[in-house]
């Protein structure tokens, strides 16, 4: 049963999870796509990268992604984490991954996502999302969707009002 | 005034709807409680004591009459016919069923009303001065940059679930009618020697538990980059902030534990790498709604009135009125009106539904269709002739609207304390009456002069004790409501914190102790020093003295 939502084009979808999330104490698995935690990245990762596997890595809302400026090209997937739905630290590293330093991979929310967060999440950068509520793609999408118009410009490619009114 | 276009209006209907949605899911028990209030709380509904509190936003301030006749309908229809103005500029429904939130909300979109970002941790109503576009004293209208704001920070992607709360304050004037001093964000806008317009930028003011006055981080930010100099200073908090423990999580907290200067250098260095051009507002768009603020249609008249002045000679209601309730306008043969929600035993801030249509219906008369809402729980006719002055204030008599304490004893800011509120201590509405009654003569009240008296019914400060003249806030004893004076705060250019005046005193000794206290100013001011003037050149002992002597 996928876990996993992704963001493409406007649409939501099902996607199959072929990472594996390294916890903390875990050992790596012998094969496979993995999720490293930052603080196992720098010393693990290049080891498994020379195998030809896939390594992302997973930060917590008070890791500063500035930490990832070497790794950018490397990464397959950066997970953030919203410990709490109210911990909102992840958004502003998602915008700083895709505004600052370029980043076009995979961002994808992980911890308490809940479908309420998620037009935030894709205005901030996200394309892929682990709901803890349940939600499906369609709900998710609807989310995306429900506002017609945004008064700000963000990490996505939505115009704002101010750019609408120009038209 | 800004009018809604048609994105504005989207935004407005499609939150509307997605709130009918989760309301939906709440009631037919989809969602719990638990899982709700998350959502509720960004819609500004709060569970209360006895109900549901409905609080909407008046952005910076500034309401239609048809606006105002669509908060009295709501009131009536939704509400037991009255509602609350708050020191945020907002209004309140203490009365209010979750099942009729949804058709509230329907019902205030349809005139660009809305409770979006009224509670949660996220940028909340902007305060802007009340006197904007009227006072004389003003270098640029204020209303324009606090609708830059609006927008900028309406749904914003990654400042809508901050560390705690962020409040803005934007005033163009080098009076402070906003208290932007106390607020996370306090604008003030300049034109430096060049004449270019900019924003004396300060941070990190706040009431609460441990209150700071801000501090100036810019001296003078060019008025075009306020938006990208902001999103650098919300991102620095977002990232930074604490979010281990709500009272330590304002940016308060942080800019005082970094330091102004550590604190600036990590703006700035953010600042730095934000594509500015994006995010601050195009010239097209700023002119757009700057038009919106454009000057109106004044007439031109003299400065005296001959109407006015024969009926003041010959009203003495009116002559204290326009001593006391009237500031001057920009343009001759106008004033700015103070109407008053503070008439003695009332509630502070409240508004009966007849009175908001009265209001709305003076202002749509003779106040060019508008009205103001002050922090210090009053509303505001800004643009009325002099000659018309005499049918104003007799219109607001006849409802009650008349009193004419404009920041005198008696024009006491109160929030609603544990009357309504689950967080208080302690009742606030009922002092602000008892200390009412022991100033019953206006001539009184206007010998004593300025004198800003602010209560709390806890700790978190709505009231703003804090930069009261003398500030009064409730605390919890063994179960009894008592009640801690400070003297000497200032929300004002001036701003300072009060300080404390000696042990808190139980709830049927207030309104006496405050009598004393003005008794003590009055026997020792020099000239026509306000009270505060007074504090401050003589310092609290002899308050202190004369408070607790009166104990034993």
């Amino acid at each position: 049963m996928p876990t996993l939502i992704k963001l493409a084009g406007g649409t939501a979808a099902w996607a199959d999870d072929d990472f594996v999330m390294v916890g903390l104490e875990d050992s790596v698995p012998l094969s496979g796509k993995v999720i490293l935690p930052l603080s196992r990245y720098a010393a693990e990762a290049p080891a498994i990268l020379a195998q030809g596997r896939k390594v992302g890595v997973r930060l917590e809302g008070a890791d500063e992604v500035e930490a990832l400026a070497p790794f950018l090209a490397d990464l397959s997937v950066i997970a953030l984490e919203f410990s709490k739905f109210r911990d909102g630290r992840s958004f502003s590293s998602a915008r700083l991954l895709r505004e600052r330093f370029g980043y076009r991979g995979e961002i994808r929310a992980v911890g308490e996502v809940l479908r309420e967060l998620a037009a935030f999440m894709m205005r901030c950068g996200f394309d892929a999302f682990e709901p803890t509520d349940g939600s499906t793609p369609e709900e998710w999408a609807a989310t995306v969707h429900r506002y017609r118009h945004v008064y700000q410009r963000a990490a996505d490619s939505r115009a704002p009002a101010f750019v609408e009114r120009e038209a | 005034m800004y009018l809604y276009d048609e994105i504005d209006r989207d935004m407005l209907a499609d939150r509307a709807s997605e709130f009918r949605g989760q309301v939906a899911r709440r009631l037919s028990g989809e969602i719990t409680e638990d899982q709700f209030k998350p959502l509720r709380l960004m819609n500004g509904l709060y569970l209360q004591l006895h109900a549901y509190m409905l609080r909407v936003s008046v952005p910076y301030g500034s309401l239609s009459p048809v606006q105002l006749r669509a908060l009295a309908a709501v009131s009536r229809k939704y509400d037991k016919g009255y509602g609350h103005f708050t020191t945020r500029t907002n209004i309140q429904f203490h009365w209010i069923k979750l099942k009729d939130t949804p058709d509230i909300l329907d019902e205030l979109a349809t005139v660009g009303l809305h409770a979006i970002q009224t509670s949660g941790n996220c940028i909340r109503n902007i305060t802007a001065d009340p006197y904007a576009g009227a006072t004389a004293d003003e270098v640029d209208d204020p209303r324009v940059w606090s609708e830059v704001l609006r927008q900028w920070s309406t749904f914003h992607p990654e400042f809508s679930f901050l560390p705690r709360k962020f409040k803005f304050a934007v005033t163009a004037s080098p009076k402070d009618r906003t208290a932007a001093k106390a607020h996370d964000i306090g604008l003030v806008l300049r034109r430096n020697r060049d004449g270019v317009l900019g924003f004396e930028v300060m941070v990190g003011g706040g009431m609460g538990r441990t209150p700071h006055i801000a501090s100036t981080i810019r001296e003078h930010l060019p008025a075009d980059h306020l938006l990208s100099y902001v999103e650098a200073v919300l991102r620095v908090y977002n990232r930074h902030g604490r979010r281990d423990n709500m009272y330590k999580a304002r940016i308060k907290i942080l800019v005082a534990s970094l330091g102004i200067d550590e604190f600036r250098r990590q703006v700035d260095a953010v600042w730095a790498l934000i594509e500015q051009g994006e995010i601050d507002l195009p010239p097209s768009e700023l002119a757009r709604i700057r038009a919106a603020f454009a000057p109106l249609n004044f007439e031109s008249l003299p400065a005296i009135s001959p109407t006015f002045e024969a009926e003041r000679a010959n009203n003495p209601a009116l002559a204290r009125f326009a001593r006391n309730n009237l500031r001057p306008h920009k343009q001759p043969g106008y004033a700015i009106v103070e109407v008053s929600l503070k008439a003695p035993g009332a509630t502070p801030g409240d508004a009966t539904a007849e009175q908001m249509e009265l209001i709305a219906d003076l202002g749509e008369r003779y106040s060019l269709g508008d009205v103001r809402v002050t922090h210090a729980q009053n509303l505001v006719l800004p643009h009325v002739k002099l000659d018309d002055l005499p049918a104003v204030h007799a219109a607001l008599a006849a409802a009650k609207l008349a009193t004419p304490n404009i920041d005198l004893v008696t024009d006491i800011i109160a929030c609603p304390g544990l009357d309504y509120c689950a967080l208080a201590n302690a009742r606030a509405i009922s002092v602000a009456q008892d200390i009412g009654e022991k100033f019953t003569s206006p001539d009184k009240a206007e010998l004593i002069g300025e004198l800003k008296i602010k209560i709390s019914g806890c700790i978190n400060a709505c009231g703003h004790h804090h930069v009261g003249h003398i500030g009064i806030l409730g605390v919890d004893k063994k179960g009894e409501e008592f009640y801690q004076l400070t003297l000497g705060g200032s929300g004002a250019e001036d701003a300072s914190l009060g300080e404390m005046l000696g042990p808190a005193l139980a709830y049927d000794r207030v309104a006496g102790a405050v009598e004393t206290l003005v008794d003590t100013y009055l026997s020792v001011r020099v000239g026509d020093e306000r009270f505060l003037d007074t504090f401050r050149r003589v310092g609290v002992a002899p308050f202190k003295e004369a408070v607790y002597a009166d104990a034993h």
